[in-house]
């Protein structure tokens, strides 16, 4: 059933999520004003921008968990913000995430885990269960860590099993919330190969949301660079590269001093000290 | 002035923001609690959990509880030739009172603050939202068990807590103090109504577990997911569930006794 | 640990709580003499009943046959209209039978004490006690002791 639906979805166009006009606020605080992306099917893409622009929270409304104020999210040809509980429930069954702490439940091991959404959403004999799960542990390299509890495994691993736990379900995309934060550099590479291969080798739409850059870079097929809640420039690796927006060369080589201040918005500070000098005398 | 007003109306209408929150979030879990029916595995666990954990302090606390409240009742019952009736006092004191609120209480802080602490790190640590993003709804299998166990599990203890008391009370009334073990026992029968005390006890229990769980599940989901958020959620799960079980006893009381 | 120790843990702790009720149930309270309350009522008036409470006891020779289900005050007679609820074993109480309000010990809690009469007949359910004897009120006697000692001193 999956399968006919995967191809029936390949046909209807190269873009899976669209995002339009999209406005968010939290707070008194405008976090998207606006923003226009779309995710290419069957591709790596990384959104990339500076820290505190929302980008995390951009995956949670592509996810339906967060609700846009104006704006549309569709995900396969549905309108995340409308759809009921039951069909975002569906539509989320098509979708895995890997979030940045591997969100990992504490009180089951690492096998049953993974074997979580199996449990909740089919009947499954046990014994397929069993070999799913084993192949997806195989697949990141932790089926010897399957009677581990969560608790005993190092980041990365506990990042790879969560990849292992998005992947039972045969999900069309997968979203992963800053996957290389605070890995060390062979942990780091693990998990590049294994976004690489699982992208090609299941043939699912990858989106990423990151701020390392070099190593987005360099698996991403399409890169979305965002800031202050509007799209600032998008391409390739090398078009970004290429481009002539000095905003994007400072973000991409990372001058402290640029078109992003290296100063907090502040009055001028001649005047200020001078302001400050008039007071104390 | 106007300062002082403004505060003052924001502290209220944060009040009653979150109370609106609390009744809606208990409306979700109470049509959450019908999707146990498939699972009752998770209900025994969270029985485990909340009741079995909570046993042994609550015996021990009954026991001397009974215990404390023969010697007083008979260092006061002797003055007036009556210390035939402590067994009286003991029962209806420990059934009707402080049976369901002290294991209210004693609930409150060591299954409804664990509850609190749980949900507010899986909230922490992204378990909720990775529920959610499973197709899993965390209500149904993470808020409603806990509800349901221990809002059955309250009132369960209370009965064992009063029981416990009542052999405490016999403990040292008969057996130290020496009343007579046929005027303890037989003076309780005739002043205990199963249907107006035992069972009055009973639904003080279960209304104390719905408010204590009610009160413990929304702080841990509502709690800002941080180490200092699940804190302070944690102590408010103990303070309100205490305010709330005094207050709703004397309520309660008043409408039954 | 595994969910068979947790299940039997659960198990155990179900069966203390039924023992805890047994308890509560058949020693603490009364519940093993829970049958007299489907017996058959009885009414009687009373001029003054003084503490008499609700489910006080009903006995007759010192055995509990029932038990004080409502004290109303009957503003027609003056009177507290008393409704008793008698064990259906117990059905053999003469007409002449007479209710009356006895105080166990000096102190203790006030019951209602059945003194059969020697009529054939015997009492039916809602039928009404009509020889009572009202409640000895301490304040009232001593008043009439001290009353009876100036007047003949």
């Amino acid at each position: 059933m999956r399968m006919t639906s995967t191809i029936a979805m390949s046909e209807d166009g190269p873009t899976l999520v669209q995002i339009r006009d999209l406005h968010f606020s939290r707070g008194n605080k405008a976090i998207f004003r606006g923003l226009d992306v779309d995710i290419p099917r069957g591709k790596v893409t990384t959104i990339l921008g500076p820290s505190g622009t929302g980008k995390t929270t951009l995956l949670k409304m592509i996810g339906g968990q967060l609700k846009p104020s104006q704006g549309s999210i569709t995900v396969d040809g549905l309108n995340v913000g409308k759809l009921k509980r039951g069909q975002l429930y569906e539509l989320r069954k098509r979708m895995g995430m890997l979030f940045q702490s591997g969100a990992l439940l504490t009180d089951l091991s690492v096998f049953e885990n993974v074997a979580y959404p199996l449990r909740e959403h089919t009947d499954m004999p046990e014994a397929l269960i069993s070999h799913l799960v084993l192949m997806r542990l195989h697949a990141v390299g932790l089926r010897g860590a399957r009677d581990l509890s969560p608790s005993e495994l190092s980041g990365g691993m506990a990042r790879r099993a969560a990849l292992a736990r998005a992947l039972v379900f045969d999900p069309m995309m997968i979203m992963y919330d800053e996957p290389f934060t605070g890995q060390d550099p062979i942990s780091m590479g693990v998990l590049l190969e294994l976004i690489s291969t699982v992208n090609k080798a299941l043939g699912l739409t990858s989106l990423m949301v990151s701020h390392d850059l070099e190593e987005a870079m360099s698996i991403s097929d399409y890169l979305v660079i965002i800031s202050e809640g509007v799209v600032v420039e998008t391409g390739s690796a090398e078009a970004l590269r290429a481009s002539s927006s000095e905003w994007v060369q400072q973000f991409l080589q990372g001058k402290p001093d640029g078109p992003v201040p290296f100063q907090a918005a502040a009055p001028d500070y001649e005047t200020e000290l001078l302001g400050e000098s008039r007071v104390s005398r | 002035m106007s300062d002082f007003l403004q505060r003052f109306g924001h502290f209220w209408i944060a009040i009653v923001e979150r109370l609106g929150r609390a009744t809606l979030f208990l409306f979700q879990l109470l049509g959450a609690l019908f999707s146990l029916v498939k699972r009752p595995a998770l209900l025994i666990k969270q029985l485990h959990a909340s009741g079995v954990m909570t046993l042994s302090i609550v015996l021990v606390s009954g026991l001397f509880v009974g215990m404390v409240l023969a010697l007083q009742a008979y260092n006061t019952l002797i003055d007036f030739g009556q210390e035939n009736r402590v067994g009286t006092l003991v029962a209806l004191t420990l059934v009707r009172e402080l049976g369901p609120v002290v294991t209210g209480l004693l609930f409150a802080g060591r299954a409804g603050s664990a509850m609190t602490a749980e949900i507010g790190l899986m909230k922490a640590t992204e378990q909720l939202s990775g529920l959610e993003m499973m197709a899993v709804d965390p209500f149904k299998r993470v808020f409603a068990p806990r509800f349901l166990a221990g809002f059955i599990a309250l009132p369960m203890l209370a009965a064992m807590f009063s029981a416990v008391g009542v052999l405490g009370g016999h403990l040292i009334g008969v057996e130290v103090l020496g009343v007579d073990a046929g005027a303890y026992w037989s003076q309780m029968q005739n002043s205990v109504s199963f249907v107006h005390d035992v069972c009055n006890g009973l639904i003080k229990g279960l209304v104390f577990g719905f408010v204590v769980c009610w009160i413990s599940i929304f702080e841990g989901a509502d709690c800002i997911p941080t180490s200092e958020g699940v804190s302070s959620a944690t102590t408010r799960t103990v303070v309100y569930s205490s305010l709330a079980i005094l207050g709703l006893d004397f309520l309660l009381t008043a409408v039954m006794f | 640990m595994n969910s068979r120790a947790i299940e039997i843990l659960v198990g155990l702790f179900m069966l203390l709580f039924l023992g805890a009720m047994f308890v509560l149930s058949m020693k603490v309270s009364n519940l093993t003499s829970l049958s007299s309350t489907e017996g058959y009522t009885l009414v009687a008036k009373f001029e003054n009943i003084g503490g008499l409470k609700a489910r006080a006891p009903v006995a007759a020779s010192g055995v509990r046959v029932g038990e004080v289900t409502s004290i109303v005050y009957d503003a027609e007679t003056f009177e507290a209209s008393v409704t008793l609820s008698i064990d259906k074993s117990y059905d053999s109480f003469p007409l002449d039978t007479t209710a009356s309000i006895y105080t166990a010990g000096l102190l203790g809690e006030q019951y209602i004490g059945l003194d059969p009469g020697a009529e054939d007949d015997v009492l039916q359910d809602s039928d009404e006690i009509t020889l009572t004897q009202s409640a000895i009120v301490l304040e009232r006697l001593i008043g009439q002791v001290l009353f009876s000692r100036s007047g003949g001193s």
